[in-house]
C-alpha cells in the first residue's frame, strides 16, 4: 500500500465475497475454477464451467452465476446473458417429474398443443418451467416415433398414449399420488 | 488500430465515382466521412466498439454479392462502393421499417418525441407508413430505480448501452439475454437496476437512440411542492446547468446562461434561488482542511474527491479497500441541501420542516443519493427533497410557457447564493483538482502570491497526471473523468504503484458537463462528443475568469457561515452537517 498509514479495519469485502462463494459453489467447481484461471483467457471456459455447474446442481440458479461471476471475474451481466441465452442450460431446478408432451407432426395434428395449455394452467407454468412446489417440469419435444399412439406424453420414463386435455389432471394427480407414496 | 509507429500502407478507394486514399484498416464509413459522406447509421458510435448490429449503414461494394455494414468493413486496394441508389435506399428503409415493427406507435405520447435518434432515422430514411403488424414483444418496465428507468419495449437492441456501461464506465452491468424475439437488455438475473452493480451513473440514458432508458421523473413532484402554499421551496443549481440549458432554447453549446436561469426558476414559483458553487466552495474549505491533516499524520493518502455519486457507488461495488481514502466532505449539493434546511432555516425563522429542497443537477446519481439514508435529518426528512436533472428543468420552463430568449438576467439569493470561480468550475473534470489547489496552495504557504490557475489540469482527456508545487514541496496530483480511465489510477493507488496526494474523480466522461442529465446533443452531433464536452466546459472556465472573487476561503458568504454558524474548518458541528461515511456494498463488481 502506498499510504503511509494504513487503516486499522479493512473496508475490503473480498475475502467474505470470495469465501461465500466457494461455499457455494463446492470444492469440485471450485478446484476446476482455479485449473481454467491459469489460461491466459480464462473467460473462454466459461460455457465449460457453466456446464459443470448445471452437472453438479441440476441447474443454474442466480447464486450460482454469481458466485462463478466473482471467482472467474467475468461481470455478472455477461454471465448471466450467456446462461440466457443457451437453451440447454436451466435456469430453475428440474422437477420431480419432467412432463415431455411430444409436439412432432401426427401429435400435433392430433391436439398435442391443447394437451401442452391444459399441463400449463393446471400447474401455473410456461414450457420450459418447473412448478412452484417444485413437483413437474413440462417441455415440448420433438418426435418420439411412436406416433400410432398419438397424442404422446412420457412423464419420467413412462410413456402415455392417446392424451388428451381431460385426461391431464388425472395424470397429474397419478404423480402425486405416487409422490406421496414414497 | 496499429501500434507501430511506421507509417501506415495507404489504399486507393472509389466512393460514389470519388477516388480517396485513406489508411490501411479505414473502414469504409470513415472513408466516405473523408469525402463529406456521412453513411445513416443507428449503432455505431464513434467512442465505442463497433457491433454491426443495426445494418443501418449498408452499402454495395462491387464484387460482393450481398451489402455490407460499412461500419465495421475495412476497405481494400480499389474497392469500389455505392453508398446510395434507389435499391440501398429502399433496403435502408426496410431495414428501419423492421425496427419499427417491434416498437410502440407512441411518438406523440413518448419522452423524446421530438429528441428521438429513432424518430429522426426513420424521418431521414422516408419510413411512411407501417405496412407489417405482427407480434410485439411486451416486456416489463422496470421503474423501481431512484435514477434510471428501464423500458425494454422502445429497446432496439442497438446495444450502445451495453457497450458504454462496459467500455467508457468499466461497470458492465448490462447485458442481453435470451435470445432472438425475447432478446432483452437487463441487468444480471433481470435484476432491479438498484439491486445490480449499476452506479446510476446514467451514461445509458444519454446514449440510448430511443426511450428504453430514461431518468426517473421528479417533475410532479415538484409541480405539487411549488403549488402548495404551505411549502417554502427553495432550488439549487449545479454549475453544469448554466453551462447546458440554453441549448434546450436553441442557443449554442456553451453559452452560460446564469441570469436567465435564475429568472425562469424565479417565474416558475420557487421561493429562493441558491447557487450549489457555493456548497462547492464549502466543500474545498473542508476538503482542502481534510486534505492538510492528512498531510501532517500521514494519510490515508491520496485523498480522493467525493463530490460525484456515481464515482461513490463505483467505490462502494468495485474498489471498497479504497473507501478510507474518499473525503468524508458531502457533496455540494448535499451541503447546501444541509444548510437551507439549517443555517437558512435558522436565519430566516422558517421551519426546516416547511423547506422543500429541490437540487438542479446534470446528474441522475444525485436522485440516488438525495435517497441515502445518510443524507437525512435527524427527523428522517431527507436534506434534499428532489432532483431534477437539466432535461426536467428545460421541460418545466418549456411546459411553463415561459420566453426564454426575452429572459432578463437575475440573482442568486443570500444567504447562500455568492460563489467563487473555484465553485463554477467544479462542473469539469480538472475543476475540482483546481478549485482544492487554490485553496490548498494558500492554507498551506499561509502567505505569499497565490496561483488561481492551474492550467496543468484543464482538458477533457480522460485521465491526466502532474506535479504541484505546494509551499516546499510538490504533490503528486491526478484527474480522471470516466471510470474506465479512473480504473487506471485506482488499480495504481491499490497496488501501491504510484504514490499520489489528491486524486479527483468524475464518473462520467467529461466531468459533470457530461452528465447523465445533460441535454441531448443537437441532432447531427453525437453524444460524448468532445468538442461539446470542451463548449460547455469553456462556458464554466469562462465565467471563473471574469469574477473577481475567485478563491473559495475568500468568499464572504462562506466566512459569514463559519463566523456565525459553523465555527472552523473540521469543527465538531462542520462533521455533523458537511460530513458523511461510505461503506462497502453489494452486488460487488467485477474490476
Amino acid at each position: 500500500m502506498n499510504s503511509p498509514t494504513r487503516p486499522l479495519t479493512s473496508t475490503d469485502n473480498w475475502p467474505e465475497v470470495e469465501a461465500a462463494c466457494r461455499r457455494i459453489l463446492g470444492e469440485r467447481i471450485c478446484q476446476l475454477i482455479d485449473e481454467v484461471r491459469k489460461d491466459p483467457r480464462p473467460e473462454s471456459h466459461l460455457i465449460t464451467v457453466l456446464h459443470q455447474v448445471q452437472a453438479e446442481f441440476g441447474y443454474l440458479g442466480a447464486s450460482h452465476l454469481d458466485a462463478v461471476a466473482q471467482l472467474m471475474q467475468i461481470p455478472a451481466a455477461k454471465v448471466s446473458g450467456v446462461a440466457t441465452f443457451y437453451h440447454y442450460f436451466r435456469l430453475q431446478p428440474r422437477g420431480k417429474f419432467l412432463v415431455n408432451i411430444c409436439f412432432g407432426t401426427a401429435c400435433y395434428v392430433k391436439g398435442a398443443d391443447r394437451v401442452a395449455e391444459k399441463f400449463m394452467s393446471e400447474l401455473g407454468v410456461q414450457l420450459g418451467e418447473t412448478s412452484k412446489d417444485g413437483m413437474f417440469t413440462v417441455e415440448a419435444c420433438r418426435c418420439l416415433g411412436m406416433c400410432a399412439l398419438a397424442p404422446v406424453i412420457t412423464v419420467g420414463e413412462d410413456v402415455w398414449a392417446q392424451v388428451t386435455a381431460d385426461r391431464v389432471p388425472s395424470i397429474i394427480e397419478e404423480y402425486i399420488r405416487r409422490a406421496k407414496a414414497t | 488500430m496499429a501500434e507501430d509507429i511506421s507509417p501506415r500502407k495507404t489504399v486507393s478507394v472509389v466512393i460514389d465515382g470519388t477516388p480517396v486514399r485513406v489508411p490501411e484498416g479505414t473502414t469504409i464509413m470513415e472513408a466516405a466521412e473523408q469525402i463529406g459522406i456521412s453513411i445513416p447509421r443507428l449503432c455505431y458510435h464513434p467512442s465505442l466498439s463497433i457491433a454491426g448490429a443495426c445494418r443501418v449503414c449498408i452499402v454495395e461494394v462491387e464484387g460482393m454479392d450481398h451489402y455490407l455494414a460499412s461500419c465495421h468493413m475495412p476497405v481494400w486496394e480499389g474497392m469500389r462502393v455505392r453508398t446510395n441508389s434507389p435499391e440501398i435506399r429502399q433496403a435502408r428503409r426496410d431495414i428501419v421499417e423492421l425496427l419499427l415493427d417491434n416498437h410502440p406507435q407512441d411518438c406523440q405520447i413518448c419522452e423524446r418525441d421530438g429528441n428521438c435518434e429513432l424518430q429522426n432515422l426513420a424521418y431521414a430514411m422516408g419510413v411512411r407508413e407501417r405496412l407489417f403488424a405482427g407480434q410485439r414483444k411486451r416486456p416489463q418496465v422496470d421503474s423501481s430505480g431512484h435514477s434510471v428507468v428501464r423500458n425494454p419495449e422502445k429497446c432496439v437492441l442497438c446495444g450502445r448501452c451495453v457497450r458504454v456501461c462496459a467500455e467508457i464506465q468499466g461497470v458492465h452491468n448490462l447485458s442481453q439475454h435470451g435470445r432472438g424475439f425475447t432478446t432483452v437488455v437487463a441487468p444480471a438475473h433481470y435484476a432491479k437496476m438498484d439491486e445490480s452493480v449499476c452506479i446510476q451513473c446514467g451514461q445509458c440514458v444519454m446514449v440510448c437512440p430511443t426511450a428504453a432508458f430514461l431518468e426517473k421523473s421528479s417533475t410532479e413532484i415538484v409541480w405539487q411542492a411549488l403549488a402548495d402554499p404551505e411549502k417554502h421551496v427553495v432550488v439549487q443549481t449545479a454549475p453544469s446547468i448554466r453551462a447546458a440549458i440554453g441549448e434546450g432554447f436553441g442557443m449554442p453549446p456553451g453559452t452560460p446562461a446564469t441570469g436567465k436561469m435564475i429568472t425562469a426558476l424565479r417565474l416558475l414559483g420557487f421561493d429562493a434561488v441558491f447557487d450549489t458553487d457555493l456548497g462547492a466552495d464549502l466543500t474545498i474549505v473542508e476538503e482542502a482542511h481534510e486534505f492538510l491533516i492528512r498531510l501532517e499524520n500521514g494519510g490515508p493518502l491520496p485523498l480522493i474527491t467525493s463530490c460525484s455519486p456515481g464515482w461513490i457507488n463505483f467505490l462502494e461495488k468495485f474498489y471498497p479497500e479504497l473507501i478510507p481514502h474518499a473525503s468524508t466532505c458531502k457533496s455540494p449539493m448535499s451541503m447546501l441541501s444541509t444548510l437551507a434546511k439549517t443555517y437558512y432555516a435558522e436565519r430566516k425563522g422558517i421551519d426546516p420542516k416547511k423547506i422543500f429542497m429541490v437540487a438542479v443537477m446534470p446528474c441522475v446519481a444525485k436522485k440516488f443519493e438525495a435517497a441515502r439514508p445518510e443524507h437525512r435529518m435527524p427527523d428522517g426528512n431527507p436534506y434534499t427533497d428532489a432532483v431534477l436533472t437539466t432535461r426536467e428543468l428545460i421541460w418545466m420552463i418549456k411546459c411553463y410557457g415561459i420566453d426564454w430568449a426575452r429572459l432578463p438576467d437575475g440573482q442568486f439569493d443570500p444567504p447562500l447564493g455568492l460563489a467563487s470561480g473555484a465553485g463554477d468550475i467544479f462542473g469539469t473534470t480538472g475543476g475540482v483538482m483546481e478549485a482544492t489547489l487554490r485553496a490548498a496552495t494558500r492554507l498551506a504557504t499561509g502567505k505569499g502570491v497565490d496561483r488561481i490557475e492551474f492550467l496543468e489540469v484543464r482538458g477533457v482527456e480522460g485521465v491526466r497526471e502532474a506535479y504541484v508545487a505546494l509551499g516546499e514541496r510538490a504533490i503528486h496530483v491526478a484527474v480522471a473523468n470516466g471510470l474506465t480511465n479512473a480504473k487506471i489510477i485506482l488499480d495504481k493507488i491499490a497496488t501501491g504503484q504510484e504514490r499520489y496526494h489528491i486524486v479527483e474523480i468524475m464518473a462520467c466522461p467529461g466531468g459533470c458537463v457530461g452528465g447523465g442529465g445533460q441535454p441531448y446533443p443537437p441532432p447531427g452531433v453525437p453524444v460524448l462528443d468532445k468538442e461539446l464536452l470542451r463548449q460547455r466546459a469553456k462556458a464554466l472556465y469562462t465565467i471563473d475568469s471574469q469574477k473577481t472573487l475567485r478563491k473559495s476561503y475568500e468568499n464572504p458568504a462562506i466566512l459569514e457561515l463559519y463566523e456565525n454558524f459553523l465555527g472552523v474548518p473540521g469543527s465538531p458541528k462542520a462533521h455533523e452537517l458537511l460530513h458523511t461515511s461510505y461503506r462497502p456494498r453489494l452486488p460487488r463488481g467485477i474490476r
